[in-house]
Order: C-alpha cells, then structure tokens, then sequence
C-alpha cells in the first residue's frame, strides 16, 4: 500500500518536475498524465491531493511565478513576456495574472522592486499561493545562489 | 568555534539505489560504508572533498516508528522533506548534458545568474540537487 503511494508521488513529482522546468511550452493534461502513466481524470484528482492544487494551477502560477521575475528583471513588453512564459492570449495572461497577484502585470512591473534571487527558491517561495496567504509573492528578498 | 561542515544528512528510500544514483551517476564516492549492525552507515564525497560527507540514510525502525517511516517516504517522494543538496562545478552546461544523458531527471536546464550558471536535478527519490557554476568575478559574488 505505501510502496503504491510513493511510487505515484514520484510520477506526480515528475510531472510537477515537468511543468516546473517545461513550462514555456504548450503543456496539457493529456501530455502531462502520460508522464504518470495513469487517466488524466486519475491525474488532476492525485495530483490535487498530493500537491494541493491541480495540475493546471499549479502550471498557472509557475508561469505567473516566471511572468513576475521576467516584469522585475527585464525591458521586455508584457505581450512577449505572456509568450514567453507559455501563454498564448495576451487576454488570458492579463486574467491569470490579475487573478493570481491581485494587479495587472503593468501595475505589478510598477509596483516591484528588482530582487536578484536564486531561481528554485524564487521559484518555490514568491510563486504566488494558491493556499490563501496572498502577499507572499511581494516580499523582499535578497541575492542566494541556489 | 565551529570548523566546518563535515557531515550533513539526506534520506534515501534504497541504499543501493542511492549508490548507483550518487555514485554511479553523479560521480560522487563513497567515502563509508559499513555495517553497523542497527544501521548501514553509507556517506559519499565529492572526489578530492573528503572532508565533507553526505549520509545516506534510509528512514525507518528503530530510528522512527514505521508509521513516521511511510510518512516521511511519502514527503520526500512529493519532493518536500527539503533533502537538498548544491554542488559546484566547473562547466554546468557540460555537466548538465553529462547527467542528463546518465538518465538523470531535470527540474532545470542551465540559466544563467547573478552568481552564475545553474541547474537542477532530481535524485531517483524526490530530492532535489543544484549546481551551480560560480560567476568567477569575485565583485558579484551573491
């Protein structure tokens, strides 16, 4: 029984892994339960319960995780930045973001202070939270290899 | 007071596993391996750094109840026990396509940094491995 539990928080963590490092790129359920071996029903619902979310959130604030730093850190415009964190509607960027963050991507990029953070730490604690304790993803942080 | 940081802990599901995964794949070596009688006292080393080990240690009786044990397996095969572990190296890139086509699992292609080049990996239980190639101008040291 545990045996079975740790194997499928492996493929589930494969599959996060996946989204983590692929997120740029069209990701779907269909390609992503694959990775688990199971049905994309059996996925979103264990997923859900190991990680909390479903796949297609936690996918979400990877990408306005990256959307955020890339608005902090870079020039680039807004349009280039929603493609170039997977997006591929400026108008779905737009709602995601606002949904998540709780501003726009420009009143964000006004707002932020630029933070030289370490990328998996970035990535795991100013993603904005899907658990409720928005703000987080404003905090100050200071410059740690990672 | 303190010297150094001589041994630090990871927990592993299988030692022989983690032998073929640090040793086999990452090139670490094993630095002790012995039958305690209550316990396999597994470390490895990065080669030419002996003076810091890493315990391989696998959860479970009489250390922790098998109830703690599966509980623990069960977090770090979600990637959350924070078994972590940074290593440096001289050409990242290299590296990374080095342990990529060993079969080991990314969490994350080389980018650069303020502090220099890194990437992530994923050891075969859930935990997670960075290495970074330092920026080598001392000024922008993190």
């Amino acid at each position: 029984m545990s045996r079975a539990v740790e194997e499928s928080n492996r493929r589930l963590l494969r599959a996060r892994d996946a989204m983590d490092r692929t997120y740029a790129q069209p990701l779907d359920v269909p390609t992503l339960s694959r990775i688990v071996h199971v049905s994309e029903a059996h996925f979103i619902r264990s997923f859900r319960a190991a990680f909390g979310e479903t796949p297609h959130r936690y996918l979400q604030r990877r990408r306005v995780e990256r959307a955020m730093f890339l608005l902090r850190e870079t020039d680039r415009s807004v349009t280039e930045i929603c493609l170039d964190v997977g997006f591929f509607s400026l108008g779905t960027f737009s709602r995601t973001f606002s949904d998540i963050v709780g501003e726009s991507p420009t009143a964000y990029r006004k707002r932020a202070d630029t933070k030289a953070v370490p990328t998996c730490f970035t990535m795991t604690w100013t993603r904005p939270s899907s658990f409720g304790e928005a703000g987080a993803a404003g905090r100050r942080l200071s410059s740690r290899p990672c | 007071m303190l010297n150094a940081i001589s041994l630090s802990q990871i927990y592993v599901l299988d030692q022989d596993e983690a032998l073929d995964f640090y040793v086999g794949k990452l090139g670490l070596e094993v630095k002790t391996d012995m039958d305690l009688g209550f316990m396999r006292w597994l470390t490895v080393a990065v080669p030419g750094e002996p003076g810091r080990e890493i315990l391989l240690e696998v959860p479970g009786p009489p250390a922790m109840d098998e109830v703690t044990a599966e509980q623990v397996r069960e977090l770090v095969t979600k990637g959350a026990t924070g078994g972590w572990i940074g290593f440096t190296t001289d050409d990242c890139q290299k590296t990374y396509e080095t342990l990529l086509a060993r079969g080991v699992e990314s969490t994350q292609a080389p980018v650069e940094q303020v502090y220099g080049i890194d990437c992530g990996l994923r050891d075969p239980f859930g935990n997670a491995i960075r290495i970074v190639q330092p920026t080598t101008d001392p000024d922008s040291s993190a």
